[in-house]
């Protein structure tokens, strides 16, 4: 607090006053010790939630454990913008009526949908097929040319648990880009010149 | 939960395809306590506070010379809370075509129908539960091609 008031704080002419051109000011009075001190905080709290991240992938076996519910194919159930927390634990065997989310070789853009048949051999080996429960027809029109039924490594997981309308903000995020840097900016900005009292 | 089914099969192509009829009777109460009072009607006790839904399926489970486990959805109803949790269905005839990969289903003895339900919370986790009680069915032996469905 004492730095932010104290005298002989250089003053251009021009333009004064607003948060911006003390922002602006700080930032110069810094001197490089803080600007790294304040650059290794920022460090910590991005691998941080890295490890988070991380830590969940290991935890539920699945790659993406949790998602975002793109399309409306499973209303009234789950909605556009709904998150969904998936496991994908290597025992667990598919069955008939679980939520999957599955994605389609050579897409990219995982599926949320409900198996609705399971045929199993004896040896483990497990092909599925799926449906949207909004859907009128079941998923064979969105698998592979030729392929007319999911295997277990086209699985990401398994719905476990939800949330709606938390996920909303990755949509936003994703039609508005401007928005994401707006807000990647301002976070970044706060953290680089926020000051432990 | 009681179902009562009739049936045939048809060979389409080189999987067999199974008919079903069934009726439903079902009353759908909470699972963990099964010891709720009949006469209550008003305690919708599965619809607690944070249930938006359920999504109920029948299914078919059967094992077969090539697949030794096989479950297929016939049929399924989305019951919003709100919704009269009992369900009274006749004569229904299943949503989906019930196909078997390959040719298991002629004189299969032992086809397990049971209803079964997803809980889908306003947030939290999401149940799957089978309902007690399921009925088998015997497929016949020989197809039949003249009766239309």
């Amino acid at each position: 607090a004492a730095l932010r008031h104290g005298s002989g704080w250089p003053r251009s002419g021009g333009i004064r006053g607003g948060t911006a051109m003390d922002l602006f000011g700080d930032l110069r009075r810094m001197n490089k010790r803080q600007l790294y001190y304040q650059v290794l905080n920022f460090a910590m709290i991005v691998s941080s939630a890295l490890m988070i991240w991380k830590g969940l992938i290991v935890v539920t076996g699945s790659e993406s454990p949790i998602v975002v519910v793109l399309s409306g194919s499973m209303e009234p159930a789950f909605h556009r913008g709904d998150l969904l927390f998936l496991t994908n634990f290597h025992d667990d065997p598919i069955r008939a009526g679980e939520i999957v989310v599955f994605k389609v070789e050579g897409r990219d853009i995982p599926i949320v949908h409900r198996v609705i048949k399971v045929h199993e051999r004896g040896n483990g080996n497990i092909k599925f097929l799926t449906k949207g429960d909004n859907n009128e027809v079941d998923d064979r029109g969105l698998y592979k040319e030729g392929q007319n039924w999911l295997e277990k490594k086209d699985v990401v997981g398994r719905a476990r648990g939800f949330l709606p309308y938390v996920g909303m903000v990755t949509i936003i995020m994703n039609d508005y880009p401007k928005f994401k840097y707006a807000l990647l900016a301002v976070m970044g900005a706060y953290v680089l010149l926020k000051r432990e009292a | 939960l009681r179902k009562n089914v009739e049936d045939f099969t048809g060979p389409r192509e080189r999987s067999d395809l199974g008919f079903v009829t069934f009726d439903i009777t079902a009353d759908i109460l909470n699972g963990k306590n099964g010891l709720q009072p009949f006469w209550n009607k008003n305690t919708l006790s599965i619809f607690d506070w944070n249930v938006k839904q359920l999504f109920l399926y029948l299914s078919a489970e059967y094992s077969t010379k090539n697949n030794a486990l096989n479950q297929v959805v016939l049929w399924d109803k989305i019951m919003l809370r709100g919704d009269n949790p009992r369900l009274y269905l006749k004569d229904m005839k299943s949503k989906y075509f019930f196909f078997d990969d390959g040719n298991g289903l002629k004189g299969n003895r032992n086809i397990t129908l049971t209803l079964s339900w997803n809980v889908v919370p306003n947030a939290g986790i999401l149940p799957l539960v089978t309902g007690s009680g399921h009925v088998s069915v015997p497929f016949p032996d020989t197809y039949e091609t003249t009766k239309s469905y």
